[in-house]
């Protein structure tokens, strides 16, 4: 009996800090998964896994919402605003959470942000624990990002800043990490455009996103931390002086995010260390998820 | 009891071998079209609802078609036609995967529907064509009304294990290794092949 009762005593504890520590305080069915949120620690999270096993995909610190609480996030800041002058109007793809769009919407009071999300359960989720608000500038289409990109070259529109953040662990859509793709989307560019991607900074898939980026835009701006960060122009890449000062006008309101602007600055490095001879990943060849292994 | 069969020997294992093919290719022409439809359509629920939509409905009126085609003069020719059919219809998916599909998507701008009509324009010929071989092939395996569940079954079994292998292998491997016209050419090639094979059949069973 006792021996019983021990085996299941030990079979729930590994429950039970879960239980503890982590609250799942809502959780929704969509098309494409899950959408879960948690809270943990004074923070509360988007997940598509359970438990969060793997990957979060927007954090939110309960007592400074405006505070960012993922680490890329930063990176994609960087990206987004050190690179050029303040842009005019950006294409973000992927929603998340919207820490990223809600952010830029408030430091860039006069661009237009368009955000392609393609999940109607992400958005939700997302302006119901997230704080994200739409408005006339800042508005969400809930379309395959593919599809968007090709509409929006139809017709005619063009981006300061691209962003490319549709990418989670456990499952990629491999029609949007394409040597096709990524050329759609360097057409869609001004200019004096930049691409600012959330990437992989592990497995096989590390090499053959590497080559994919290079063959279509040549030399960019790797920024590693836990993700990896892909900063392109097809201008040219702007140098180190021009980032500080750029990086400098903003350090005052990126700290309100939490966020020390030079301290990014030495992540920028154009230094290939990925196999530069793996097979770029087109339409015809795009095993994206077999590679992420 | 009198004897119907129609097939001996190495002729019945031709026949299992082509209805085998069969379903290995409505599969990894179904996973490789998710990819061509990709580019244009998206890869949403939608795009496979759409796709999987067509392959059933073809496949479904291929079984009835096969099934009456079954009732004149039988024979692996036939089969071989059938199969041969199959794969070349399946040539202008190449060609028609470029600007004719971004046209289309163009002119049909919702997902859903822009993407059904994608998959019936590439795939609803040949696959209405693999649909017809299980059908015939139960007519050229079933030697007398007892066995002829068994024979039915034994057919299902290799054609639909076909499929499995035809899934499994192109989405966990081929696409790994190969491009997708690549894949298609192939695919197309031993069709073909195949084809051929159960037309000298054929010739050597009336010897």
């Amino acid at each position: 009996m006792t021996k019983l009762l021990s085996l299941l005593v030990l079979s729930v504890l590994p429950v039970l800090p879960a239980l503890g520590a982590q609250q799942m305080i809502h959780s929704e069915k969509s098309l494409y998964r899950e959408v879960l949120v948690y809270e943990e620690a004074g923070e509360r999270c988007m997940c598509f896994t359970r438990a969060c096993r793997i990957g979060r995909q927007s954090c939110l610190v309960l007592n400074d919402p405006h505070r960012f609480a993922l680490n890329y996030t930063r990176m994609m800041m960087a990206g987004t605003l050190f690179t050029g002058p303040a842009p005019q109007r950006l294409l973000i793809v992927g929603l998340g959470g919207g820490s990223i769009p809600t952010a830029l919407r408030e430091i860039l009071p006069q661009a237009q942000i368009d955000v392609v999300e393609i999940d109607p359960a992400v958005t939700r989720v997302a302006r119901r624990y997230f704080n994200f608000r739409e408005d006339p500038k800042m508005k969400v289409f809930e379309v395959d990002g593919r599809v968007y990109v090709k509409r929006a070259l139809r017709a005619g529109t063009k981006y300061d800043v691209v962003m490319l953040d549709a990418f989670d662990h456990e499952y990629i859509p491999e029609h949007l990490l394409t040597r096709e793709f990524l050329t759609e989307v360097k057409s869609l560019l001004t200019p004096q455009g930049v691409l600012v991607a959330n990437t992989f900074s592990s497995s096989r898939l590390y090499d053959h996103e590497s080559t994919t980026y290079a063959d279509v835009f040549g030399t960019y701006y790797n920024l590693k931390s836990a993700n990896r960060v892909i900063i392109a122009r097809p201008a040219g890449l702007p140098d180190d002086a021009s980032m500080r000062t750029r990086a400098a006008e903003y350090e005052k309101v990126l700290r309100t995010f939490g966020v020390d602007a030079m301290s990014v600055l030495p992540m920028f490095t154009t230094r290939p260390d990925w196999d530069t001879g793996a097979r770029v990943l087109t339409d015809q060849y795009s095993p994206a998820n077999l590679l992420n292994r | 009891m009198s004897d119907h069969r129609l097939l001996r020997g190495p002729a019945v294992a031709v026949c299992y071998l082509v209805a085998f093919w069969s379903g290995f290719f409505v599969m990894g022409v179904e996973l490789l079209g998710g990819r061509i439809l990709a580019p244009n359509f998206g890869s949403s629920i939608y795009v496979w609802g759409a796709l999987i939509t067509v392959f059933m409905l073809a496949l479904s009126l291929g079984y009835l078609a096969g099934g009456r085609y079954s009732q004149n003069n039988p024979s692996l020719k036939r089969l071989g036609v059938l199969l041969g059919i199959a794969a070349l219809t399946t040539l202008p998916v190449v060609p028609l995967a470029g600007t004719p599909l971004e046209d289309l998507a163009i002119h049909i701008p919702d997902p859903r529907f822009g993407s059904l009509t994608a998959a019936v324009l590439l795939f609803f010929i040949p696959t209405f064509f693999s649909g017809m071989v299980s059908p015939y092939c139960v007519r050229l395996l079933v030697d007398n009304e007892a066995s002829s569940g068994r024979r039915a079954g034994q057919l299902y079994f290799v054609s639909t294990f076909g499929s499995a292998a035809g899934t499994l292998l192109t989405s966990f491997y081929l696409v790994l290794w190969f491009e997708v016209n690549t894949l298609l050419w192939v695919m197309i090639a031993l069709s073909l092949g195949f084809a051929t094979l159960s037309m000298l059949f054929n010739g050597k069973q009336r010897a």
